[in-house]
């Protein structure tokens, strides 16, 4: 039990010149260097195998939204990676509205990363009447019911249309901007999209600049 | 460092196994080319159960999915072709280091007392490798994983009174379904493995209990008292080992001396191994046979059923016989008497390299009969191999009953070149 | 270390493969790095084998990537089925409806040349020939009574058994001398044989789409291994240079 290193047994038979150590140590160094990159490239198929598989990438592809036929004021839900995303056509009366509750809000200038950096404005999207969101809570993961026509006014004063998620209580505007003392953080996310052309959105995918 | 090996030594004997296992381990010098296998099948085993592992995250048991889960592996899964070529390649180089494995022991005697435990234990590992094997073929649900899972859960019919009962049982449903998929895929990952690691466990507990054979069958712990103190080895021994007996200077220590050995043998294999799953992974048909790539149809038969070469001598011994009862009872009697094998051999050499010339032709001519057997299980049937594994089955029974025989006074015999007194390089 | 390599050797008897019929095959000689050759192939397989044929195992999107065609393209030129390129290589008729004008519903042609090999592929599709006894018209030497109609007949043309007189033991006797076309089809004889190479190609392709890339993979594996071989083996011969 005494001895613990392996060299204990090398020094009683080896006369132990010094120059022989040195030969030893140096490929004992060097094949556990050569050894270890056969272990490091065996492991590149464990990992690489954990990718998203082309099944998951054909379901997550890019989603193209025909978006001519949504009224003013109405949402319309599209899956994108097996998740939901909300595109709403915003009325002009809407978008005037949400600069007066920025007051009530965590991050009213969405300084968070949680848009591409072509939403980063008061109206969180590339035209301001077309809102792109994906509609799940920053909290936990629900999805938040979008409530309109003053409905959305006795979770947060004076707002009538905003999004409320049932799980906890977490409250978002139009923007999709998060309100002061709710369990959600964070504003909610912007997927990365673009206009293919007026009537058609490309949502995963920015337009290169 | 130093003081968190001495406190985790306090807690649990780390250092203490290694010594006693690795480090401070006896193993006979002159271990040769025969002694790697038992290393590689130990690495085999643990890339078995690695991408095994790795398998199951996509594959889907299900008689509906699992084929096209298997074609997603290949084709979906990033590098899921090299997890899967690892598997399959790692099935067949099992079989094959564990049947060059078994084959050194029958040649040095390492069966023979004290080693019968060490065998039997081995022989265990080998039917319990039989079974998982046997169980994972059916799980991609191609056409050779139906007929084969079909003819071998048929064989359980055989048995008198309850054999039909039985092979409904084993299904699960009236005929090989995705309910008998389902049960074979939990013993293939959970219940089987379990077995062999444990298995594993116990053949290496009880080869260190004894020491390991050497090629000359010659002992290198001798009694204690009997060895001249420059007759003793030079290397430091752990006490377990000292303590007992007196240790020849024939031995060194099993790491690094052997393993280092091992090592150099893995890698020659590793360049076997990587250039079957690399560049011929069907290995013409015998490690992924043809009929396999096409989804399992209960309703069509494949023209000529085989199983997986590993099992063909077996089923070469089945076919023999011209009764069905009779032809499950050989093969079993074939797996049965390689168990015995320690009783069969009364004789007192180890080594054939100091045993009679009969014994060298015996042995030399079961290992034919056992690779002819495979290639007669293997291939289509035609008339003459009828009568060729008939005699082939009664040869490889023979090979037990004349070791039966001469073995008992073979070392009285003149003309043996004497077992030497110290292990001879 | 002889006797392992004899043992081994005789563990690997020649390959006896179980095809129908014991009509010679041809040997296929495809080129899987031959990107012309595999296009070529899956605009055959998708214009006269997708109708009723699957691929299901192997999505548009792989094949086009595989074969250096652009997705845009593919999916304009070759693409008959499906919405997406990702989608899978699927026929457009139901296996039901194909059932019953076949008798037996078409089999997935996606591990194809993984069953049958190469060669068989190759040789099946050059032997129709003409048998007004068959459902179909036709029949076939490697696979007898094949329930499959000539689907490359506009392209070989009528292809007939032609038999040739010959003087055996001093006695004219007809003696069979393959198949011949009537000359009727889109392409001669040679051409022929190569489209069909294409499709055989590509059908091996589609096998294991996989292999060039593991074949890759396994040189640079096995390079690697004769390094490593350098350095262990010298180690262990370091340390065991003081057992003698």
């Amino acid at each position: 039990m005494s001895n613990v290193s392996v060299d204990a047994n090398d020094s009683s038979v080896a006369e132990s010149q010094p120059q022989d150590n040195t030969r030893r140590r140096f490929l004992t160094v060097a094949t556990s260097v050569v050894g270890g990159a056969g272990v490091v490239g065996a492991a590149i198929p464990f990992i690489g195998s954990w990718n998203p598989s082309a099944k998951a990438r054909a379901a997550g592809a890019d989603v193209e939204v025909d978006i001519s036929k949504v009224q003013p004021g109405q949402l319309i839900r599209v899956i994108w990676r097996s998740k939901p995303v909300w595109v709403v056509r915003r009325t002009p009366e809407l978008l005037a509205s949400l600069e007066q509750h920025e007051n009530q809000l965590k991050d009213p200038n969405s300084e968070q990363e949680q848009q591409p950096t072509f939403a980063q404005n008061r109206y969180r999207s590339l035209k301001e009447e077309y809102l792109v969101l994906v509609g799940i809570c920053t909290h936990l993961g629900c999805s938040p019911q979008h409530l309109k026509d003053g409905a959305f006014a006795q979770y947060a004063e004076g707002v009538s249309e905003g999004f409320f998620c049932p799980c906890h209580g977490s409250k978002f505007d139009m923007s999709g901007r998060v309100f002061e003392s709710v369990p959600a953080p964070l504003n909610l996310v912007v997927p990365p999209y673009q206009y293919l052309d007026d009537a058609t959105l490309l949502i995963g995918q920015e337009a290169e600049a | 460092m130093k003081a968190l090996l001495d406190w985790i030594e306090y807690r649990i004997p780390m250092m203490r196994v290694a010594n006693m296992h690795a480090i401070q381990y006896p193993a006979p010098k002159n271990m040769n080319f025969w002694y790697i296998f038992g290393f590689l099948a130990t690495i085999v085993l643990i890339n078995q159960i690695v991408t095994g592992i790795w398998l199951t995250m996509s594959f889907e048991p299900s008689a509906e999915r699992a084929f096209a889960s298997v074609e997603y592996i290949m084709r979906d899964v990033e590098y899921g072709y090299i997890l899967r070529y690892m598997h399959s390649t790692g099935a067949s180089a099992f079989f094959i280091v564990v049947y060059l494995h078994m084959f050194r022991g029958m040649m040095y005697g390492s069966y023979q007392k004290p080693r019968e435990l060490l065998w039997l234990f081995g022989m265990f590992i080998y039917l319990a490798l039989m079974a998982e094997a046997f169980m994972g073929y059916v799980l991609p649900w191609g056409q050779m994983s139906y007929w084969g899972a079909q003819v071998i859960v048929s064989l359980f019919g055989a048995i008198p009174v309850v054999g039909p009962d039985l092979v409904v049982w084993i299904q699960g449903d009236y005929v090989i379904s995705g309910a008998t998929l389902n049960r074979f895929f939990a013993l293939h990952v959970i219940a089987l493995p379990l077995v062999i690691v444990i298995l594993v466990f116990l053949h290496i507990v009880a080869l260190h209990e004894v020491g390991s054979n050497n090629p000359d069958g010659v002992e290198v712990k001798r009694k204690k008292g009997s060895l001249k103190e420059e007759e003793k080895t030079s290397f430091e021994m752990h006490e377990y080992y000292t303590k007992k007996y007196d240790i020849i200077d024939d031995v060194v220590p099993f790491f690094p001396h052997i393993v280092l050995k091992d090592l150099v043998a893995f890698v020659v294999f590793l360049a076997f191994f990587s250039y079957v799953m690399f560049f011929n992974p069907e290995m013409g048909g015998y490690f992924l046979e043809h009929p396999n790539f096409e989804i399992a149809n209960p309703l069509k038969t494949p023209e000529h059923i085989f199983p997986v070469w590993y099992f063909t001598p077996f089923y070469a011994i089945l076919k023999a016989v011209p009764d069905k009862l009779l032809g499950v009872i050989a093969m079993f009697a074939a797996i049965i008497a390689l168990f015995l094998l320690p009783w069969f051999d009364r004789g007192t050499i180890r080594s054939w390299r100091y045993r009679s010339g009969l014994h060298k032709v015996n042995l030399l001519v079961f290992a034919a009969v056992f690779v002819f057997l495979g290639y007669l299980g293997g291939t289509p049937q035609e008339n003459w191999k009828i009568v060729a594994s008939q005699i082939a089955t009664v040869m490889y029974f023979g090979f037990f009953g004349l070791l039966w025989i001469y073995s008992k006074n073979e070392h009285e015999k003149e003309n043996l070149k004497p077992v030497p007194e110290r292990i001879t390089k | 270390m002889k006797k392992l390599v004899l043992f081994i050797s005789l563990l690997v008897p020649s390959l006896v493969f179980a095809a129908g019929s014991n009509y010679p095959l041809d040997k296929a000689n495809y080129d899987l790095t031959d990107k012309a050759s595999l296009q070529s192939g899956a605009m055959l397989f998708n214009n006269y084998c997708l109708g009723c044929h699957n691929m299901q195992y192997q999505r548009y999107s792989r094949s086009f990537e595989d074969l250096g065609i652009p997705v845009e393209l593919g999916a304009e030129l070759l693409q008959f089925t499906g919405e997406k390129p990702t989608d899978h290589i699927k026929s457009a008729i139901p296996a039901e409806s194909a059932a019953t004008w076949f008798g037996a519903p078409p089999p997935d042609l996606t591990l194809v040349a993984r069953v049958r090999g190469a060669d068989w592929l190759y040789t099946y599709l050059r032997t129709f020939y003409v048998d007004e006894n068959k459902t179909f018209g036709v029949n076939n030497k490697v696979f007898p009574d094949v329930g499959m109609p000539h689907v490359l007949q506009e392209l070989q043309g009528t292809p007939r058994e032609a038999k040739e007189e010959r003087m055996v033991d001093g006695e004219m006797v007809m003696l069979n001398a393959g198949i011949k076309s009537d000359g009727d089809g889109e392409l001669d004889a040679a051409q022929y044989d190569k489209a069909v190479l294409d499709l055989v190609n590509y059908l091996v392709y589609v096998g294991e789409p996989s292999r060039l890339k593991s074949e890759a993979i396994g040189r640079w594996v096995l390079m690697f291994l004769v390094v490593l071989f350098i350095f262990v083996y010298l180690l262990k011969k370091e340390y065991w240079r003081d057992v003698h």
